[in-house]
């Protein structure tokens, strides 16, 4: 097998363009040929990924594996250098997973105006661009990456989207791109600053992440600037998140789909792959200010969700509250903390992707999303409603369910951070992250209660409304399984993270450990 | 041996759960079976538990942690015996390790723990404890039976899944599934032909669980599960009729698990802090023992603690935070029985009881001063005994009447009387669910599904012979009537709060003691007694079908003769069972029976009995005094406006943050911070079209035409890269770009 073991990345990353190749020569009328054959990509691509899973050695998940480091761009000695670990591994497999899902799931829920064939094509582009970061160890190769799932989202949320959906496709192209321009600047100056031990300039991130250190501490901080501007709109972190509800509620609805479970995860990902290891003083003086902002986010994010009418605007706020737990468990730098944050990339990964695609079938049944004209959901599609429900409380945080371990985690993470980091004020955001939790319960069960409970209002109370069909239950079922499983079985998720988080952390000492 | 394997039983339940779920449709008695026979099992294993725990020999002495000053709380029986071999007991304890050896992949362990009091600290403990007067050299106890799993690890802490099996726990899950079994029981005749009889039946077999979960838990995680389950579940069940009267019941269901939500960031809190201050271990066990022997720094101890009060404060329904329990009687009445007698409310009592090292030392428990655990309890006590008696609505009184009972097991805990609370727990637990149950009966057979005494009922007695005969037993044993169940276990609360130096609370639980007895006895004269009125009176009230009434009269045995197991002319066995390590590590005072304190807690009782007898069947008025007008007319309408907490609550906190806050918060994402995006967009927009003069216009051109050209096949496309935005930006960047680089260059 030692075959697999050699392309088994490469495959997953560019099998999606093969199948992209193809789709482009079957002409557009022959749509059924068009979904086969992106299901059959996304499938394969997927097996690719269990076969990952299966050969994946467990019991040393810090170390790279599936490595293939080849010349690339020699001018500049860029790599293609690509591995998997330990906290890669997990966001690889969501990526793969949620893709074949998302293709089911667009089975017979095109989106106006149709065309299957872009759609699909579109939707495998960023299958290569999002498992490309997550496997990516060159920076200029993960920037390729990085910025080569704008494009297709773009273009996604610009044709198919709502009734606002230039404006949102604008914002969110730009937005990002702003931040990517300063993120490659930093690219850069770890570039000329960090030279490897022979002396060469490199892009490699082992081989960066062995020499930063040496960057002194001032530049750090500068070159983290750049770095903190690329990521932090990314995952968004508050300030930098109002792209996110716009394109959010203007996306069709596996765009959300893949935009929350996946997208966001590049962000908190870089800093995680990139940032931390390689700045770790310009991450110790920029920890405190992360973490503010982290619940900040938390506390503004609720409110915003409370705020909302429209119930497909106010799962996209969440967003905000949830990635700022995230956020929270990286900026006390501690193995707990970067658990929890890699544990809660995924549950809301999980979570939220269900719940966008609850908001989707809600809309494409009942033409609406707005709270104020929904209501008895369980009266008239039972099991949509109790999905609805289930996904309400996984998102809350209920233990047993996979949000817990993202978010707990985090906050107990946040009582005792990192030595450099002050405690005194940790754990002043450890109280308000926990106070979080009852917000999220708030927005949560309000927008259960106002769609689901109660009988249907008057001018649907004679409507036709459709349970939960086929291709729903397919796509859904993974999802909702993986949220118990996970739930109930966390080591599942800790037992491959654990080791490897161990590597991110090594720089960090923690208070009372 | 079922103490080992006490995992089993919530395992039984959850499965009845899932098969319900699965199944239940399509079965003829629509999953029910599935319920009865999982209830019916746990309460055999938990039966069968609590007798081996009781067989058990009692061979493992513990020393009080010395670190405590008791010095005023101790008491005068036990003898002073050598002290000598402390070291050895301490070995001893933590020697006694037996592997099971069984579930390789699982790793199962099975521990005696125990006799960990004993280490660190006792050496600079002995010049103490002749002035503590020695006599908390207390006779051996039962170890308990611990089973550990690996759960999960984080860093390099191994988190571990575990049952611990003691007396609380065997006590508590021999309660539970007694009561649980009976509410499965109740509830097959009572909600026969409810449209989610299944659902009805799914959510209380995962609610028993969650209780299960909470008391088989060895460590604060997995407690924490079990709490939330139950927090899940009281949703599921109180909102259990969501489509009907508006949004009534969902409402209510929303309240009680947001204000036990508001509680749990407390547990959250709480949890996170003794994690880290015991030395990185959730486990319970060892958490008691770091602060009974001093190592958590009283500081980090105190915030622990009264973090975790806020979440008992909120799941245990104290004051301010019961507001959530009597609205939660918009769910069927089963399910206010099983919460109110058995599950959910005591599970806050059930973790002080459990986690008791660190509120004894946090709080100086055994000192006598004022404390805030009894503070809590003591308040809660009179304030809901006051609200019972301006309730129409006979759940209202019960559920009120709960609240300030739990307001006694909390201040039991807060006043060091620890046997006391978590007897209470049990006792209380067989007439409120008896007194439930028979509101239930009421109201199915007698009332026409009323709950309103003053409209609906009056006159039942001999209508409902059963129903009214266990509702009078129940009443008794809860007033506080001798032998009952209620007069021993509230007998030594008060009796405790005397002793232990807590004079005041006891004088509040005897009064409490006194309201509790009068608002009982309107409660009944109401229900039971005077014409029959409304439904009472137009629907031909009849005696409830046997699966209604066993029960009741199950209920109603028990409630008789509960209260002998801690009687002291019985060898107050129920102590000496659920005693453990911590109770004994704390160096709890025991105190013996004491006939003037029983005396008083009696003429109190029959106090209350006789001024309810008297107002109501003898018409009996004091001077002047009326509800309507005068000092009383406003001490009345503030108990009708329950003291206006609900108002602050919903009107003021809850609209606050809903409305003005969050709209505020959303005005400032859209005016404020979208608004800086927009105008940086707007002014990028200026200075890119100055860029774009400069740069190389062929240069950006020829890469976007390369990239319009990639992506011409999906056609309309195209015309969103020629508005030239992607240009501007592709400006844009490279203009941050330079800024920043300029930044670099500077420094």
């Amino acid at each position: 097998m030692n075959w697999f073991d050699d392309w088994a990345l490469t495959l997953a990353v560019f099998l999606p363009m093969v199948g992209v190749a193809v789709l482009a020569l079957i002409p557009r009328a022959n749509e059924d040929l068009h979904k086969l054959v992106a299901l059959v990509t996304s499938g394969a691509t997927l097996a690719v990924g269990v076969g990952i899973l299966t050969r994946f050695d467990y019991s040393r998940s810090r170390m790279p594996q599936f490595e293939v480091d080849r010349g690339w761009i020699d001018v500049i000695n860029s790599r293609y250098h690509v591995f998997v670990d330990g906290i890669s591994l997990p966001l690889l497999a969501l990526s793969m997973l949620i893709t074949v899902l998302c293709v089911i799931y667009s089975w017979n829920h095109f989106p106006e105006p149709h065309n299957p064939k872009a759609f699909l094509i579109l939707m495998l582009v960023l299958e290569t661009g999002m498992n490309g970061t997550f496997v990516a160890e060159d920076l200029i190769l993960f920037f390729v990456f990085f910025e080569l799932v704008l494009l297709p989202m773009y273009f996604m949320i610009g044709v198919w989207g709502g009734e606002n959906r230039q404006y949102a496709s604008i914002k969110f192209f730009l937005y990002t791109l702003f931040g990517s321009a300063l993120m490659i600047l930093s690219f850069l100056a770890l570039f000329f600053l960090a030279p490897n031990t022979a002396g060469q300039n490199t892009f490699d991130i082992p081989e960066l992440v062995a020499a930063g250190a040496s960057i002194p501490r001032s530049t750090q901080i500068l070159i983290f600037a750049g770095l903190f501007m690329g990521f932090a709109i990314k995952v968004p972190m508050f300030p930098f998140h109002t792209w996110l509800p716009d394109a959010h509620t203007e996306a069709p609805t596996v765009g959300s789909v893949i935009l929350a479970a996946v997208l966001l995860k590049l962000g908190t990902y870089g800093f995680i792959r990139i940032a931390l290891p390689i700045l770790p003083e310009a991450a110790e003086a920029w920890a405190p200010w992360i973490g503010g902002l982290a619940v900040i986010g938390i506390i503004y994010g609720a409110l915003g969700c409370l705020a909302q009418r429209d119930m497909k605007r106010l799962i996209a706020f969440s967003s905000v509250a949830h990635m700022g737990y995230v956020m929270l468990g990286i900026s006390t730098l501690t193995d707990y903390g970067v658990n929890a944050a890699v544990f809660g990339m995924v549950a809301h990964g999980l979570i939220t992707g269900m719940l966008f695609f609850l908001a989707g079938s809600i809309h494409e049944r009942y033409h609406t999303r707005e709270l104020a004209r929904l209501g008895g959901i369980l009266k008239q599609a039972p099991h949509l409603g109790w999905i609805l429900g289930f996904c309400a409380f996984a998102s809350l945080g209920l233990p047993g369910l996979a949000g817990f371990w993202g978010e707990f985690p985090a906050i107990l993470s946040a009582y005792s951070p990192a030595e450099a980091l002050d405690e005194g004020l940790f754990r002043i955001y450890m109280v308000v992250a926990a106070i979080g939790t009852v917000l999220a319960a708030g927005y949560l069960l309000w927008m259960f209660q106002r769609t689901a409970f109660g009988l249907p209002k008057e001018e649907f109370s004679d409507a036709h409304i459709h349970d939960v069909h086929g291709p729903e239950w397919i796509a859904w079922t993974p999802l909702l399984v993986l949220i118990v499983v996970l739930g109930i079985f966390p080591n599942l998720l800790f037992g491959i993270t654990d080791d490897a988080v161990g590597v991110v952390t090594q720089a960090f000492a923690r208070v009372g450990g | 041996m079922v103490l080992q394997n006490i995992w089993v039983i919530p395992a039984i339940t959850a499965s009845s759960f899932v098969l319900i779920l699965l199944f239940g449709r399509r079965l003829p008695n629509k999953g029910a079976e599935f319920g009865l026979m999982a209830l019916t099992m746990t309460f055999a294993l938990a039966s069968i538990g609590a007798a081996q725990w009781v067989g058990r020999p009692a061979d493992l002495e513990v020393e009080p942690a010395s670190t405590i000053k008791s010095a005023e709380a101790h008491d005068e029986e036990g003898g002073d015996e050598d002290h000598g071999n402390k070291s050895d007991k301490g070995h001893a304890g933590e020697g006694a390790k037996e592997h099971a050896g069984e579930g390789a992949k699982e790793h199962a362990e099975e521990q005696d723990e125990g006799g960990h009091g004993a280490e660190g600290t006792v050496a600079e403990a002995g010049e103490g404890d002749e002035d503590h007067g020695g006599g908390h050299e207390a006779e051996p106890i039962r170890r308990p039976v611990d089973r550990r799993w690996a759960w999960f690890q984080t860093g390099d802490v191994k988190v571990q899944a575990g049952t611990h099996a003691d007396g609380l726990a065997m006590a508590m899950l021999f309660v539970v599934s007694l009561i649980s079994l009976l509410v499965h029981v109740f509830s097959f005749s009572y909600m026969h032909g409810d449209e989610r009889f299944t659902h009805y039946y799914a959510a209380l077999s995962l609610f028993t669980t969650g209780m299960f979960v909470l008391v088989t838990a060895s460590n604060t995680l997995q407690a924490l599960f079990g709490w939330e389950l139950m927090g899940l579940c009281s949703f599921m069940l109180i909102g259990h009729w969501w489509d009907r009267d508006g949004n009534k019941n969902s409402s209510a269901a929303l309240k009680a698990f947001f204000t036990t939500r508001t509680g749990d960031v407390g547990l959250l809190v709480g949890i996170s802090i003794l994690f880290f201050a015991a030395g990185q271990t959730f486990d319970i066990e060892t958490t008691n023992r770091a602060a009974l022997t001093g190592q958590i720094g009283s500081g980090v101890l105190l915030a622990a603690a009264a973090a975790l009060l806020v979440a008992v404060i909120g799941k245990s329904a104290q004051f301010p935070l019961h507001t959530w329990l009597p609205d939660a009687m918009a769910g069927p009445t089963p399910v206010s029985a099983l919460i109110h007698a058995a599950t959910m409310v005591v599970a806050g009592v059930y973790l002080v009881a459990r986690l008791y090292g660190v509120f004894w030392v946090a709080f100086d428990i055994g000192g006598g001063g004022i404390n805030p655990v009894a503070v809590v309890g003591a308040v809660t006590i009179l304030i809901a005994a006051a609200l019972a008696f301006v309730q129409a609505d006979i759940k209202k009184v019960l559920a009120y009447s709960t609240v300030s009972q739990l307001g006694f097991m909390i201040m039991a805990l807060g006043v060091g009387a620890w046997t006391a609370g978590i007897f209470h727990l049990f006792t209380h637990a067989f007439f409120k669910a008896c007194l439930f149950l028979g509101a239930g009966s009421i109201s199915h057979s007698g009332s026409h599904h009323s709950f309103d005494m003053v409209k609906d009922m009056g006159g039942l007695k001999d209508k409902m012979p059963w129903t009214f005969r266990t509702f009078l037993v129940a009443t008794a044993a809860l007033a506080g009537v001798p032998p009952l169940a209620g007069f021993w276990s509230k007998d030594e609360i008060l009796l405790g709060a005397g002793k232990n130096g807590y004079g005041l609370f006891m004088v509040v639980g005897l009064i409490g003691a006194f309201m509790t007895a009068a608002y009982m006895t309107r409660c009944v004269y109401l229900t039971f007694f005077g014409e029959p009125r409304g439904a009472a009176a137009h629907h031909h009230p009849h005696e409830s079908p046997p699966l209604i009434v066993v029960p009741l009269q199950v209920l109603a045995v028990l409630s008789v003769f509960a209260g002998l197991l801690n009687a002291p002319f019985f060898g107050e066995l129920f102590g000496k069972w659920t005693s453990n390590s911590t109770v004994l590590g704390a160096g709890i005072a025991h105190h013996e029976f004491s006939l003037v304190a029983a005396a008083l807690s009696i003429a109190v009782a029959f106090g209350g009995i006789a001024t309810g007898y008297a107002y109501y069947w003898k018409g009996f008025r004091v001077g002047s005094l009326r509800h309507d007008r005068g000092p009383t007319g406003m001490l009345y309408r503030l108990l009708v406006r329950k003291y206006y907490l609900d108002d602050l609550y919903e009107g003021f906190i809850v609209r606050g943050i809903r409305e003005p806050v969050a709209r505020a918060a959303y005005w400032t994402n859209q005016k404020v911070i979208d608004a800086v995006v927009n105008g940086a967009g707007i002014a990028a927009r200026g200075i890119a079209r100055f860029v774009y003069e400069i740069i190389d216009q062929r240069g950006i051109d020829a890469a976007v035409n390369g990239a319009g050209i990639a992506s011409s096949e999906t056609g309309g496309l195209l015309r969103y890269i020629q508005t030239g935005r992607v240009q501007q930006y592709a400006a844009l960047m490279l203009g941050a770009a330079g800024v920043f680089a300029l930044a670099l260059a500077l420094l």
